[in-house]
Parts: C-alpha cells; structure tokens; sequence
C-alpha cells in the first residue's frame, strides 16, 4: 500500500449510513468524499478522480445500474455497490454492468474494509499472472505459467474447463464473479444462461480443491450472484 | 290418579305457546246462511272497539241489510282489491293491504270463501292462516255446512253439494268458536221477509235447502259440533289437571281406501271417528296390479283421497302389493291400528261369491283389530268410455289379433288338407299360444279377442260339419268351453304378470333414483356439485326443468343459483334449468318464508309456472327446488310428489351439511386469523421492542459524556448494541420474507442444480452459530441434479441448521444428509437436543407458534413456517419428528421432476 491517502466516495442517499463509513473510513486511513444523489456522485467522480466509489443501488434520482454504467463510460475505478435484500436483480445487473463488488445491508465495518482492499488491490496489480504467476491460498497452490495446481503439495490434474474456471476466479481473487461474467470467460456468450453447466463443474472442482466438498474453503458461493475465490 | 302423559303435556304446552305467539282466532259458528253470523261478529267487534282495541273489517259481507250496514258504519274497512277474471270484475280481500295495515283485531267474514284465481291463496282461510301467522286476531264466520268432516253428511241431508269447504284443522286451531243459533221457525220467518241474502241463480237449490227438516237437522249438526267442542275442552280440562283416568292413548285408527268413489266418503268417516276417540289415524291406499290398470280419472279420485286425507290430520300412505287385505293387515300391526274402516264391497255378487272379497278377507285375518265396514251406494255408472281398461285403445293390438288368427287358421287348414291326420289338438294349441303372446305383447284386449275368434274359427273350419257354426259332436262343446276358458285365464294370467313386473320395475326405478342421489349427495362436498348432482338427478327422475333457489347476501332474498354463480352456462345441460319469472321468484321466495309446498299443481298461488317445495334442514329451510315438469298432471301424483319430497328432504340436508362445514371452516379461520394477530402484535411489541431498548440503553449510556466509564465497559456496551442489531435485522428478515410468502411476491425460480453447493453455502454463512457443533454431512456421492431455487432452499436449510444448533446443547453433533428416492429427495437435519414436546409436531410449523424447549433463545417463532412455505412452494413437504435416542429429525421432500438438461462432459 501507498503511503497516500486513498479516496473514498461514498454515493448514498442515507444520511446516518454516510455517517458511520466517514468515521470508519476516515479511522481507517482512508480521505472520504460524500454524495446523496447519483447525478451529485457523478460529477463528484469525475471532478475529484477518487481510487475507489462506494455506490448505494436505492438512490432518490436515479438507480445504481444507471450510474454504474455511467461511470464506466469513462473510468475503471472499482465500484462496490451497496444493496437491501430484495435488490438481487439490481445488483447482478450492476456487477454484470461492471460493479466491482456488492455488500448487503445491513453490513459491518470488517465486511467493507475487506471488500475495499480487494478491490483496490485489483487495480494496483490488474495482471496478477505477469507479476507473480504463483497464486497460493491455504493450501492450494496454482503456478499459473506451468499450469499446475497443488493442493497440500499434491499435484490435481484440472480438466480445461476446470482450469479455465479457477484462472478466471483467479484473476478476479477475492471478488464476486457473477454466474453470467464466468460462463462467458469459460464456455463463451452463447452460454450466458447455462447455468447448471457451471454448478456441475463447480462441484467437480470443488471435489478436485476442497478438503470438504460440502464446506468449501476456498471456492465460495454467493447465492444467486455467483461465485467468490476466497482470499483468507 | 295418574300424571298425565308427559307427551300430552307437551303438546299442551306447545298449544298454548302457539296460540299465543300467533294471532288468536274466533269463529262465529252458524247452522245455515242468515242466522245472524256476520251481525254477531260485528257487534262483539264492536265491543272490543269501545275497550280501545286497533279493529278494522278486511271484509264483511252485508248483503245490503240494513243493520248489518248500520253496524259496519265507525268501523275502518280496507278497500278490495280488484281482480279481472274472464271480463268480470271480482272484489276480493286484499290479504297484503291487511297484512301492512297489521291492525289488533281483523274481520274476516265466510271463511269458506273461494278467492278467485291468481290470488296467492286458494281458499280465505289459507288467507286466514298467514294472517294468525303474523301475529293478527282474527274473527270470521263459517257455517256447518262448510266444514270438511261434515260435508258429506250435510250433503246427504240437504241433497246440495257444497264445494267451498273449510278444513277441520282450522276449526281446532280457534281459541273461540261462538254458536250462532237461531231456531228454524225463526230462519223461515226471516227467509220470507227478505233478510236472507240468497244469489239469484242458487233460488231453486235454496228453495231445496231452506225446508225445516234440513234446517233442524243443520241445527243439530252445529249444536253437536259445538258440543264436542266443549266437550273436547272439558277433557282438555281434566288432563291437564289428571283428572282422566282412562285414556285409550293406544287407540289408532286406520281407513283403507281404493279407486273407487266411496274413497271420500271413507276419508270423512275416519275422521270423524278419530276426532271422536282423539287418536292418530292413517289413510292406506294399496296400490295393486289391478288398482294400476284402473283408468286415468279414478285413479285421480285416489289421489284426492289421499290430499283430503292429509288436510284432515292423517297420514297417507300408499302401499305396493299384491293382495289387500295381507297388505293392510301387516301394515295395521306394524302400527299398533286398533280400527280398521273399510267400505263396503262394490263388487257383484258372484264375484265376492266365487273370488271372495277384501272385506272378508280382512275380517278373516284381522284378528284382535276392529274391522268397521261402511256402507257404500254402487258406483255411479261411469261412462263407458272411462270405462275402458286401457285408456290409449290401441287398435293395433286388435288387428294384429285378428291378423294372427287369420293366418293360423290358414296354415290349420292347409296341414288338415294335406295331412288328413293332422290331430286338432295342435291347432288347439297354437290358438293358445297365440293368445299368449297376444297378451304378453299388446295387454288383455286383444288377446281376449284371439281367445274368442279362435274358438269361433276352430269351431267353423275344423269341427265337422264343417264351414257351418254347427257342432255335430256334442262333445266339441266341452272342448269349445275348456278352450276359452284356458285362454281367458292365461290371457289374464299372463297380463296380470306383466303389469306386476311393470310396478316392480317402476319402485324399483324410484329406489335406485333415490340411492343415486343419496350416494352422489354423498361424494359431493361444495355447493356447485351438490346442486349440480341434484339438478341432474330431479331433472331425469321427475323428466322436468329444475330451479334451486338458495338465499344470498341479506340472508331472506332467494336468488336462482344458477345465475349467480354463472355456472350453468356451461357445467349444466340447459334443457335441465329454466329461467324462473320475476312472479315466480316471488312464489319461491313465499314457500321459503312459509315452509309451505306452493305454486303449480298446488292450492296456493297455482298460477306459477312451475312447483316450488322448501328445503327443510334440521335448522329450518335452506332454500327452495322449483320443479317444471313436462306433464304436470302425472307429476303431482302423491307417490311422485312423495319421491320428490325425500329428493328434497335429501338436498336440504346435503346444503345443511355443506353450509354447516363451512360455517366451521369460516369460524377456524377467524379463531385462526385472531390468533395469528394477537402473535403478531405481541411479537412485535416484545420481540421488535426489546433489541431496541437494549439498543436505545446502551447507546444512550455511551453518549452520556458525564458518566466516564471504563474501556472493557464501553467494548461491552458497544458489542450488544452490534449483537442487539444482528438480532432485529434477523427478525425483520423473517418477518419480511414471511409477508412476501404470504402475499406470492416470492417467485420459485427453479434451476437444476447439486444439492451439495447449496448445502455448502448454507454450512459456511452459519459459520459462527456452528461454531460450537460438530456438524457431519452425509450425502450419497450418486445424488443426482434436482430443480430448486438455490436461494430459497438455501435459507430452508440455515433456518433449520440455526434451530438445530439453537434448541440443542453446545458440542452435540449435527447431522445433515440427503438420499435419493424414487422421484424425490429428501433432506433431513438431526440434533441431538431435547426434541419435540408430542403433539406439537404439526405445530412448530404454524406460525409464531415457538416450542416449549425454546429456552429463551431469542426468535419469532417463523423460521419452520417460512421453511415450510418454500418447500410447499416447491411442490413438497416438511414434517418433524423424534428420533429414537432423543433429538430431532427434520426432514424435508423435494419433487424430481422434468428431465435434467444434457451436460456435455469433458472427456
């Protein structure tokens, strides 16, 4: 990490949740910028240039999917969005729109701060294989130059798809890949909605990766969102 | 001295209780026109109106006399209404106008009186009836001459006819019956100056009527009647105060009718005589073969009978048999009969003589029952066109005979022409057969005929000399006897047999027309098929149009079914319905509120076009079956109208029943719903209100800057404002989630998937509630893909997991596993805690509802429910239960279905 402040926007109608991720950013070392609706976010996003934009999906003026594809008319700066239950639609549609993260409220600070460093890791290292082609969690181990992944020093063999599954979760580590991003990294557009497809192969890796196949450890679900490759 | 019969009692009771919840009646009772009656009536009316009672006059006949007129003057009297009936303007009490004007005391002058048609009532004292009904005193006047049980005696004397009679029912329903007497020297005097109103064209049958023999012995008959009123009163006296000691309360009386016009006559008798001895009567009809075969307008006369029978008090009753008096006798034993009045036999006397009678042969086998025989004049001779047997004359039957015997001659002829031997005893015997079938297929007379025309041809073409009707052998004569009278016999044999097998046929149609019903009342349990099943069946049973009229909304307003629910359009053949007219729902809506048969075929409001019956339930009427047969005459025959009785009998009970269910459906539901609110403002104000006043303390208690507090203090504070939060959230959740089960805003987006990730994804959010469990996780490695919502079943296994882990002590094991069967998978979560209370298995899925092991473990009791709504939403079932070493199995079922999409494997 930088010695800099990084920049946090907040977009978000709320005035008491605005409140609290000041004092939790500002406690955290981050330099905190606010806005209480998108159109407000938005010029604030361009004018300010901010690392990373916290974006609440329930705005008064305009909704979360809107401003997240604004936003990436011009910029890849890492967007989280913040979501109610119930809002499932909309989060997928702003992920897929290119939302780099989602929470759901109610959250707790940890949550956030985890999700913060991911994301701004990612944009600091955007190639993980060309930096360091070894990605290592726990256990397993993925030498992404060889192609050859340990787990507990035991070589698995991956089939393609496998393969291609776990690089893709690879480069997004720690983020939430929607059901839609991976099917078409791994199987291509034509098979955006096969989603059985992926659930079956997932299960297949988890098989190949996990200790416990019923309790995974690394290769996580978010249900009805996608899936997440855990970085702790 | 005896207590008196506590049935009695009550009847007494009930008497009392009648007469004084309804309008009082008094009659003013006279032995012929003109002795003073109406006079009588006005002046007591008068009377009552100086003590200041509400008297208004419905009708009075005056007949212009001069202190009748005088009388009338200071009373109010109703305006008649007027009715149009074949061009002639009749005047006629206006029953509703009286009704409305609901007065204390109403007038109503010659009960007898016959309204004309189209008036609600036949007769003014049905009028009568609905007026004491409402709660209205009536006075009114009837003359001797007019009652029921007497008509036939006056008839007798006077030689008129009266047509226009009252039931005695009605007479025994006054509170008061006053004799107006006045002595026939007395009468003729008045007839002479004037004062008696007779119609112009009755003069002559007046002049007949008005002779002083007729007018004492009219006299007696009113004075007599009178008496055995009092008398009757006197005894009513004595048993209420057990002053009776001999009461002959086995007494039953019954009258054995048949199709002859004696029947009336027999009717009247046994009333007399059961009024006489105060006992319950019967009227029996035997219905035989032969009473079958009587024509149409006899048998009607049975049928009047009968109708007579029931409006005198007794019970009619049609029997099926073959021989009366057996028939009569069983039937007499089964009811305990102590009389029987059967009329004289009408039969010639060689008949009785060779075939012997129904009278002797009831006095033979009666026994220890009294047999009464009335004597009867001989029919009056019926024209011989009634007279008929069969009342369609076929005369195909007749040609065909003719034909038949024509052709068996030939052929007879002809064998005797080649075969000079052929023996005459087998022409004899295709004659016979021939009369035989003759009978068998077109009834008595044409067999008859054949019996006659074989033994004439047999005679002319095969008895030497032949050609010629004379016999040369004496000896044929015999032959000739022996020949018809075989073929009489077998020709009544056989019809009589056929006609027998047509009867059983006809009661058996009309049980198992009745057991359809009952067994489709049976197996239907909402409205529309009960009423649907019902329609179906009166409309073939009875070949009719069918109408169920039921009471909707405001509870009195009958409404047709059909149209209300619109379904007859299509689930009903409309050739089984019809359409009722705005007055025919206003005679349907008359027999809901009276309970009262009416409409066509009957006395009241027969102008409707169809029959309207009540539909009694134990509670009272539920509705009422409008029937519209083709044939209306056939159809108000008493043993129909008696089927269709027990068809309705059958309906109103099924109605009851479905209403009853729902009824107590309705009122599980609201005890249901009451429950559910009083749980849901409870939970909200406990369950929602305690998190936030932890919340609101702790925070408070941090915010106060004076109160300086330690860091450990201040971490703890912090950390149940977090904990407190977590909760509420959770709650919130639930009760979200719940709402939006309810209202079927969670759609199931089912997705062929493995069951392990979704388990897997329930494991690792419980992380921290699991923390302390071993929690071990079977599945079979073969489990195939099942179509689920991920999410929904997701949130099914945490909330049973998180109940699992609640309601069990920390370090017992969690078992989780999931097989395959059949078509299905089931799931089961197992712990090792408490288990459930019995009996409340069912009941830990019901909403708010908490088990008794919850110790304090915070929840709202929705978890199960709202797990039970997503699993029903899958198409399965979730139930709970012990497990045999202590905790509980909760398990879960999910359909498999459809085929799984095709995965194309790496190889």
């Amino acid at each position: 990490m930088t010695d800099a402040k990084q920049t946090v926007l907040v977009i978000e109608d709320e005035l008491q949740i605005r409140r609290f991720l000041r004092a939790s950013l500002l406690g955290h070392g981050y330099s905190f910028i606010e806005a209480a609706t998108g159109k407000e976010g938005l010029t604030l996003a361009a004018a300010q240039q901010p690392e990373i934009i916290i974006l609440d999906l329930g705005l008064p003026d305009m909704d979360g999917l809107e401003v997240t594809q604004s936003l990436r008319e011009w910029s890849q700066i890492p967007i989280i969005v913040l979501s109610a239950r119930g809002q499932e639609t909309d989060k997928i549609a702003a992920l897929d729109a290119g939302a780099d993260d989602y929470l759901i409220k109610p959250f707790g600070v940890g949550e956030l701060l985890a999700r913060l460093r991911v994301a701004l890791r990612h944009v600091q290292r955007p190639n993980p294989e060309q930096t360091d082609p070894v990605f290592r969690v726990g256990a397993l181990h993925v030498d992404l130059a060889r192609r050859q992944v340990h787990v507990h020093d035991t070589e698995v063999h991956l089939t393609p798809i496998e393969y291609k599954m776990l690089t893709t979760l690879i480069q997004h580590a720690g983020k939430v890949v929607t059901h839609q991003q991976l099917l078409r990294a791994v199987w291509g557009p034509n098979y955006a909605t096969e989603t059985t497809y992926l659930r079956v192969y997932m299960g297949q890796l988890r098989h190949k990766l996990e200790a416990n196949p019923a309790r995974p450890q690394y290769l996580m679900t978010e249900p009805g969102v996608g899936y997440r490759l855990c970085l702790e | 001295m005896e207590r008196p019969d506590p049935d009695a009692l009550l009847a007494r009771v009930q008497h009392d209780e009648r007469t004084t919840a309804g309008g009082r009646l008094k009659i003013f009772f006279g032995a012929a026109p003109g002795v003073g009656k109406t006079y009588a009536m006005l002046s007591d009316a008068r009377e009552k109106q100086a003590t200041g009672v509400d008297v208004v006059v419905g009708v009075a006949e005056s007949h212009g006399r001069a202190e009748t007129e005088a009388l009338l003057h200071g009373f109010e009297v109703l305006p008649c209404r007027s009715v149009e009936y074949h061009g002639v303007t009749l005047r006629e009490f206006d029953l509703d106008a009286a009704l409305q004007r609901c007065p204390t005391l109403l007038l109503v002058d010659e009960l007898a009186h016959t309204n004309a048609p189209a008036s609600r009532h036949a007769k003014r004292w049905q009028d009568v009836e609905e007026l004491l009904d409402a709660g209205i005193d009536v006075y009114t006047t009837v003359n001797v001459q007019h009652v029921e049980s007497l008509n036939d005696v006056v008839a007798q004397i006077t030689g008129v006819v009266v047509r226009e009679t009252v039931p005695d029912s009605v007479l025994e329903r006054a509170d008061a019956i006053e004799l107006v007497d006045l002595a026939p020297e007395e009468l003729l005097q008045r007839l002479r100056e004037g004062k008696v109103y007779v119609p112009q064209q009755a003069e002559r049958a007046a002049e007949h009527f008005f002779r002083t023999g007729n007018l004492i012995a009219l006299r007696e008959l009113a004075l007599r009647r009178t008496a055995d009123r009092v008398d009757e009163q006197m005894r009513t006296y004595r048993r209420d105060r057990a002053i009776a000691a001999v009461w002959p309360t086995h007494e039953r009386v019954l009258v054995c009718i048949h199709a002859n016009p004696l029947a009336a006559r027999l009717v009247r008798t046994g009333r007399r005589l059961a009024a006489q001895l105060r006992v319950p009567w019967y009227v029996v009809y035997v219905e035989t073969a032969a009473e079958l075969r009587r024509p149409e307008p006899e048998r009607d006369g049975v049928v009047q009978a009968l109708r007579l029978a029931e409006q005198l008090g007794a019970e009619g009753v049609t029997l099926s048999g073959e021989n009366v008096a057996d028939e009569i006798v069983a039937f007499a034993r089964s009811r305990n009969i102590t009389s029987i009045i059967v009329g004289k036999s009408t039969l010639a006397h060689w008949r009785t003589m060779l075939f012997g009678s129904t009278v002797d042969a009831l006095v033979r086998t009666s026994g220890d029952i009294d047999v009464l025989v009335i004597s009867g004049k001989r029919a009056p001779p019926v024209s011989p066109a009634m007279s008929m047997p069969e009342a369609d004359v076929s005369w195909n039957g007749y040609v065909v005979s003719l034909g038949i015997v024509v052709l068996l001659t030939m052929l007879g002829f002809l064998a005797r022409n080649l075969y000079p031997t052929f023996a005459e005893a087998n022409i004899i015997m295709a004659y016979l057969l021939a009369v035989l079938g003759l009978a068998l297929r077109y009834g008595r007379g044409p067999s008859i005929l054949a019996s006659f025309l074989g033994v004439v041809a047999f005679d002319f073409f095969f008895v030497p000399p032949y050609l010629t009707l004379a016999v040369a052998n004496t000896q044929y004569i015999l032959t000739f006897i022996a020949l018809l009278i075989v073929a009489l016999i077998v020709s009544t044999l056989t019809v009589r047999l056929h006609q027998q097998a047509d009867a059983a046929r006809q009661r058996e149609r009309r049980t198992a027309a009745l057991y359809a019903l009952s067994r489709d009342l049976a197996n239907a349990r909402d409205y529309p098929r009960l009423l649907r099943v019902s329609i179906q069946h009166v409309s073939e049973t009875f070949d009719s149009k069918v109408l169920v009229l039921l009471p909707f909304g405001n509870r009195n307003r009958l409404q047709p079914w059909g149209s209300v629910a619109g379904w007859w359009s299509n689930e009903l053949d409309l050739r089984m319905v019809f359409v009722p007219e705005q007055r025919d729902e206003g005679v349907a809506q008359w027999v809901y509120e009276h309970n009262q048969l009416a409409g066509a075929g009957t006395n009241t409001l027969p102008g409707a076009q169809a029959l309207y019956m009540p539909l009694v339930g134990t509670q009272g009427v539920v509705g009422v079956l409008g029937v519209k047969p083709s044939q209306l005459r056939r159809f108000v025959a008493p043993d129909q109208l008696h089927l269709l009785e027990t068809f309705a009998n059958q309906l109103a009970l099924a109605l009851e029943r479905a209403r009853l269910a729902g009824e107590a459906e309705q009122a599980h539901i609201q005890i249901e719903a009451e429950r559910l609110r009083n749980a849901l403002l409870s939970t909200v104000s406990h369950d929602l209100r305690t998190p936030l006043a932890s919340i609101t303390g702790a925070a408070s208690t941090l915010m106060d800057i004076e109160n300086v507090l330690p860091a450990t203090i201040r971490a703890e504070l912090t950390q149940s404002i977090y904990d407190e939060a977590v909760r509420l959230n959770r709650l919130v959740t639930n009760l979200l989630d719940m709402t939006r089960l309810e209202s079927g805003a969670v759609k199931v987006t089912k997705e062929w998937q493995p069951l392990e990730e979704v388990i897997g994804t329930a494991l690792s959010r419980l992380d921290d509630q699991l923390r302390q469990h071993a929690v071990e996780v079977h599945l079979s490695p073969d489990l195939p893909l099942v179509p689920l919502d991920g999410v929904l079943i997701g949130q099914v296994l945490m909330n049973l997991l998180e109940n699992a882990a609640k309601y069990s002590s920390p370090g017992s094991p969690i078992t989780m596993s999931a097989e395959q069967r059949d078509h299905a998978i089931v799931v089961a979560v197992v712990d090792r805690g408490p288990g459930i209370s019995p009996g409340d298995e069912q009941r830990i899925f019901d909403k708010f509802y908490r088990g008794t092991g919850a110790n304090g473990t915070a929840g709202a009791g929705l978890g199960l429910t709202i797990s039970k709504g997503i699993i029903a939403a899958h198409g399965g079932r979730i139930w709970a239960e012990n497990c045999a070493g202590g905790g509980t199995r909760i398990q879960f079922i999910l359909p498999i279905e459809g085929t799984p999409p095709d995965i194309e494997m790496e190889v």
